[in-house]
């Protein structure tokens, strides 16, 4: 088992360094330099020899290989570099945000599953009646709806309007309620759609008439044999789904001014702070890898198949 | 059947979007930028304004027509540009297979690593705002799933028959790709398409709404979204309309591709969410 | 006379679709008596493994019965209600499949699998009923079973497979094992290991057997009793060694004469029917008359329009053909 771990952790260093690259090559090609988005606030434009020192001093006139070769070793100690507007190290400013962004996105999800899934596994024991229609409905509706409209009107509703939930900010768990709705909406969509196909799949197949014929009642045939298999195919629409969910977090996130890795990035984009943008993708990233080593190790502990050829 | 169902009404629905985008200037009742009216400002949704006036006095109706023309034109580009690079890709890695396959399957796993909207707005960042930024920002970052489906479909079809016979006769691989490999796996990929000129939409309106992607005064429905999230007290009629017009496209395009998928593609229901 | 375990009349079951109900079996009926081996033999399509779910209570939509008895130990399964059906499966009649592959849940231990039929029918506990899984697994004739019940079925081979299949049918002493073509998707060398351990413990449990094949050789041997069904219907029936000796349809004699000579078994896979060209009619062509006119040399006028009535053979037994005689 913690060889597994191991490997896993080892399998994503080279996406971590290749996600790395990417984003240092397309901050590298950002017009005007490092020193003049540094130097330039608002103050006019910089005497060139100053700009020329700093470039030297910033190792900034080095080619682009030696560059990234010395940002990776930066990396691998943990630093994330420091930030052009507060001076303060990425890795901290980060690590200030991560749990709200955490908060969220684990609220979103477990709202999306704990809805999405028992949706989907109802709606497939009853192909083509009512509930099942209008829970497919409801799913192509809930893929299609914009989150930040969807928070806004949540925030008009429930915030403005009848004034049970604040409509901002970062708090307590009325704090957390809009936010997590609007986040959790699709993949509560896309979960409660997986599942039933998922469902649709296992039900027709042979062990499950085998456990039918050993003369079980529907109700422990589904929730004995059919579950668990189906369940399966879902982990990985949830395993892929985090990635999505922290992408759109982003949004949602600056809508109800949460205070987490997203509203990060924004502000940094905003105040050109390279720096601080490139930290907060990779960290990004790595939550992601890190979500999808558990469902793959999760894998491994349901699915008896997999456990022989992993080890 | 269902399928006809969605076909019908999301057709429908991408019906009416197009034709309020390319019938925009006949159908918006005032201009979308320029007839700003501070005296008329605020106004909710009514006969004059059918659906009330924004905190400068532009018409919401007009701005909303005229969105359409933004929202579609990002989707086709950005979702056609995203359908060469991944089928480009795809086919030949499929298809030719060897150290080019591990290269684009290995781009492929580290793209698919970095959530797309992040990689937008990174790109976004870089170039700036503006409608040419956003074409390249989208249509460079949600090729990966396009990709993964032309090269199994590469795979699956090149040790059919027909294929293995084309190559006896002497066709080299561009004849081969172009007449053989890509007519059979249209059906999935014109799926892939229709969902995704969806996502490219509801991603612009998302940059937009950051600030990152249209600018004011331009009618993007996101940007106007922007503008309603800090009136929201005021002015909730701003809010309502222009996330009721991407809602009710990108319904209509998930419809469609849903109907699609039936129609074109029937095996794969269960394969793609 | 002991009463029948299994009795069947007048069964028909049809498939619903965007055009009306299509017939998939037609006015079948036979009686298998308690500890007897009875085979129903038939091309794949034929309807046997439908006969055989309708056994079990098993039909889905859009799979209907819409006509005819079947009687589980006396007992009419369409009266019985959903408890006392489940009580039937598994207690009175258990089932073994073709598929031993994709037929075991791939996520349970076989012991498991086994277990939970003794905690199902007889409110065994886990524990003990776990304990008697390595006996029911020592009994189809598994090596080292204290082992074996914590494997999970991707772990064994085929012929294994279906023996734990076996331990699971016969755990809780049925009085009717139905098995559909257990031993098709086997090794030649495991058909033969399966097909006798199928054998002796029947024999030594009393359990009557539902042996369904497309292989006429193989019923032949395990079987007492033989009904050769063809498009949906039997087509002819008698004990086995009358019907292999003096086979009246024209169809039962076409298996016979595409068996192998020297009594040696059908080769693997389809029975290639040497002495029967054509192919059989799809159920959706609602073929009139005998429905095995098209590819039968004797067949004359009446044969195209008229469904021949069953009537008795001179050995005993039935047989629906115009030019017996």
């Amino acid at each position: 088992m913690l060889r597994l771990i191991l490997a896993r952790l080892l399998a994503m260093i080279p996406t971590i360094a290749g996600v790395a690259l990417i984003i240092f090559v397309l901050f590298s090609v950002i017009p005007g330099s490092f020193a003049s988005a540094l130097m330039d606030d608002g103050r006019g434009a910089m005497d060139p020899e100053v700009a020329a020192r700093m470039r030297a001093a910033l190792g900034l006139d080095d080619p682009l290989i030696v560059r990234f070769g010395r940002y990776m070793r930066q990396l691998m100690t943990g630093d994330l570099g420091t930030s052009f507007r507060t001076g303060e190290p990425v890795a901290r400013l980060v690590g200030q945000r991560i749990g709200a962004s955490l908060e969220l996105a684990l609220a979103a999800m477990g709202f999306a599953m704990l809805i999405g899934i028992p949706l989907g596994f109802y709606a497939a024991l009853r192909p083509g009646s009512l509930v099942d229609t209008l829970a497919m409905i409801g799913a192509v509706s809930g893929l299609s709806l914009p989150k930040f409209w969807l928070g806004l009107m949540l925030m008009y509703l429930f915030a403005v309007h009848l004034q049970w939930l604040p409509s901002f900010g970062y708090g307590g768990w009325r704090h957390l309620v809009l936010p997590a709705l609007a986040l959790g909406v699709s993949p509560l969509a896309l979960l409660a759609r997986t599942t039933r196909a998922s469902v649709l799949d296992v039900i027709n197949a042979d062990f499950v008439r085998t456990a039918r014929s050993k003369g079980m009642s529907e109700t422990r045939v589904v929730t004995w044999h059919v579950a668990r298999n189906a369940l399966l195919l879902v982990l990985t629409t949830v395993g892929l789904q985090f990635g999505a969910l922290m992408g759109q977090a982003v949004v949602v996130e600056k809508l109800f001014s949460w205070p987490g890795l997203g509203n990060l990035l924004v502000e940094s984009v905003f105040q050109r702070d390279i720096p601080a943008v490139q930290g907060s993708i990779l960290v990004l990233v790595l939550f992601f890898l890190v979500i999808n080593m558990l469902v793959d190790i999760a894998y491994v502990l349901i699915d008896p198949r997999i456990a022989v050829q992993a080890s | 059947m269902a399928g006809r169902a969605n076909l019908w009404i999301g057709g429908g629905l991408v019906a009416v979007a197009v034709a309020a985008a390319l019938f925009a200037p006949w159908i918006a009742t005032h201009d979308p930028v320029l007839d700003a009216n501070l005296m008329l400002s605020e106004e909710p949704p009514g006969r004059a304004f059918w659906f009330g006036t924004d905190t400068q006095g532009r018409d919401i109706w007009s701005r909303v027509v005229h969105g359409a023309r933004i929202s579609l034109t990002v989707g086709l580009v950005s979702q056609a540009m995203n359908t060469i690079i991944g089928t480009v890709l795809g086919v030949t890695a499929g298809y030719w297979g060897g150290w080019w396959d591990d290269v684009v399957s290995a781009f492929t796993n580290i793209l698919l690593a970095i959530p797309s909207l992040i990689f937008a707005l990174a790109i976004m960042a870089v170039l700036g705002p503006g409608l040419g930024s956003l074409l390249i920002a989208l249509g460079l970052t949600n090729w990966t799933f396009t990709a993964r489906i032309a090269r199994a479909q590469a795979l699956a079809l090149k040790s059919q028959g027909y294929v293995q016979a084309a190559r006896v006769m002497g066709y080299g691989d561009l004849a081969i790709m172009m007449r053989e490999l890509l007519p059979n796996m249209a059906g999935p990929l014109i799926v892939i398409a229709t969902l995704g000129i969806g996502g490219a939409i509801l991603s612009e309106a998302a940059l937009s709404f950051l600030g990152l992607g249209i600018r004011p005064p331009y009618p993007s429905w996101g940007s106007m979204l922007s503008d309603a999230r800090d009136n929201i007290r005021v002015v909730p009629w701003l809010a309502a309309f222009p996330g009721l017009a991407i809602f009710l496209t990108v319904l209509g395009l998930n419809l469609l591709g849903d109907g699609l998928r039936d129609l074109l593609d029937p095996q794969s229901r269960s394969r793609q969410p | 006379m002991t009463a029948a375990v299994l009795e069947i009349a007048g069964l028909d079951i049809v498939v619903d679709g965007g055009r009306g109900p299509t017939p998939l079996v037609e006015d079948v009926g036979f009686s298998i008596p308690a500890g007897a081996a009875f085979g129903l033999v038939g091309e794949s399509g034929c309807g046997k493994s439908i006969t055989a779910l309708a056994v079990m209570g098993l039909l889905r939509t859009p799979l209907r019965r819409t006509r005819g008895r079947i009687a589980l130990a006396g007992r009419d399964i369409a009266s019985a209600d959903a408890a006392e059906l489940r009580r039937l499966r598994g207690r009175e009649v258990a089932m073994i499949f073709q598929e031993p592959m994709t037929a075991l849940n791939p996520l349970q231990t076989v012991g498991r699998q086994i277990a939970e039929m003794f905690v199902l029918h007889e409110g065994a506990r886990w524990r003990d009923a776990e304990d008697r899984a390595v006996e029911a697994l020592r009994s189809v004739r598994v090596a080292a079973p204290e082992r074996r019940v914590r494997d999970y079925p991707h772990q064994l081979s085929g012929g294994m497979r279906q023996r734990v299949m076996i331990a699971i049918a016969l755990a809780c002493k049925p009085k009717l094992l139905v098995a559909d073509e257990p031993t098709t998707a086997l090794d030649v060398t495991v058909q033969a290991e399966i097909v006798e351990l199928m054998s002796d413990l029947c024999a030594a449990r009393g359990t009557a057997i539902l042996m369904i094949s497309h292989d006429l050789g193989l019923v032949a041997r395990m079987c007492r009793e033989i009904a050769v069904m063809y498009a949906g219907r039997i087509v002819e029936q008698a004990a086995a060694a009358d019907l292999l000796s003096h086979p009246r349809h024209p169809y039962t004699h076409g298996l016979i004469g595409a068996l192998p000579r020297l009594g040696a078994r059908a080769v693997r896979g389809r029975a290639r029917l040497a002495e029967i060209t054509g192919v059989v009619p799809a159920p959706t062509d609602r073929l009139a008359g005998c429905r095995f006119h098209p590819r039968c040399g004797r067949a004359t006028g009446h044969c195209h329009t008229d469904a021949p009535p069953s009537k008795a053979r001179q050995e005993g037994g039935i047989v629906r053909c115009h030019h017996d005689g």
